[in-house]
């Protein structure tokens, strides 16, 4: 790639040319399929009577893609838009996990852990985590979060401006593409019957509050299950 | 409201960013604390799915959200890419409700 920050024979970081080649092409096809989710969140965004703009805010500064659909969809649900910030920010402890297990290895500090931050997400940690060098996490961790950022902007902007102008968002499905996405980005993390049952538990518990409790409560209550489910399978193990 | 919730998330979940970074990993790294940050996806994700699938106010109601997650499932199943899934399960429930 000859956008690369440092394109000289022997880069400072000391990663191999291929190395470094092969990072970073792995991370910008990482950051290309995950930037396109934008279009989803966009349209999905002003079919829940958000603006424009205030979808793109929410891409530019929130920037966790799982806490941006939260918030929308509380809101698509009828729900008060602090409830939606209250799932949102409970869906983005677990980036500060990420950070936990990111700090040692991309020992940032000032500026650069500053703007790394913004960046810490799934896609960026999943890339970075498992590499073995400092120069080489830092090469993947950037090259993903960066080419997601860019791209996952371009796409939201895309998708409103799209979703803005195609009228009555229930034509076109789109009130179901919300449960999608939330169910896609739910897939991978079934793995186990742990998590198959507190999930299970969670949306029963969701729909059982459903009738009495404003909207935007029931997702709120189900992270109860989370709480208790981590407290009590200690003795499991 | 809505600028207030959405500067709210802005500023929230980038602290939670920073503070991974920059907290002592010994504050936060114990098995109870990982194992509920763990859960809380899973139960979060799972109640917004179920909400947004079969709420409509405070009612439960099958409609034509219901084919359109039966759709993504399927789609998941055979591994489908993330749009695919969104919009797989969009232009079911808009054909059904065509009918």
């Amino acid at each position: 790639m000859s956008a690369a920050p440092s394109s000289d024979p022997a880069p400072a970081d000391g990663l191999d040319p291929p190395t470094r080649s092969a990072i970073i092409r792995d991370s910008l096809g990482v950051g290309i399929a995950t930037g396109a989710y934008g279009v989803g969140f966009g349209a999905v965004s002003v079919a829940a009577g958000l603006s424009v703009a205030q979808t793109c805010v929410l891409s530019l500064l929130v920037f966790t893609g799982a806490s941006q659909f939260a918030l929308v969809g509380v809101v698509a649900a009828g729900g008060a838009p602090l409830s939606g910030a209250l799932t949102a920010l409970l869906l983005g402890t677990r980036n500060t996990l990420y950070g936990l297990r990111m700090a040692p290895l991309l020992a940032w500090s000032g500026w650069r852990r500053v703007l790394g931050a913004h960046v810490l997400i799934d896609e960026s940690t999943a890339m970075a985590v498992t590499r073995t060098s400092t120069p080489a996490a830092r090469l993947a961790f950037t090259w993903t979060g960066g080419s997601i950022f860019v791209l996952w902007n371009v796409a939201t902007a895309a998708g409103a401006v799209a979703g803005n102008a195609l009228g009555d968002p229930r034509t076109y499905g789109l009130d179901a593409a919300v449960g999608a996405a939330f169910l896609a980005l739910l897939w991978p993390r079934l793995h186990s019957r742990r998590n198959q049952l507190v999930g299970a538990a969670a949306a029963a518990v969701a729909l059982g509050v459903v009738p009495l409790v404003p909207a935007g409560v029931p997702v709120l209550a189900a992270a109860g299950v989370a709480l208790v489910a981590g407290v009590l399978v200690r003795d499991e193990r | 409201m809505m600028w207030v919730a959405v500067a709210v998330s802005a500023a929230g979940c980038y602290l939670l960013k920073l503070a991974g970074l920059s907290v002592p990993s010994r504050v936060l790294e114990r098995p109870v604390v990982e194992r509920i940050a763990d859960l809380i996806p899973v139960a979060l994700l799972s109640a917004l799915v179920a909400v947004q699938v079969m709420a409509r106010g405070h009612e439960l109601v099958i409609d034509a959200r219901a084919l359109g997650i039966v759709v993504a499932v399927v789609l998941l199943l055979v591994r489908a890419p993330f749009l695919v899934v969104v919009f797989g399960a969009a232009l079911a429930a808009a054909l059904v409700r065509l009918l």
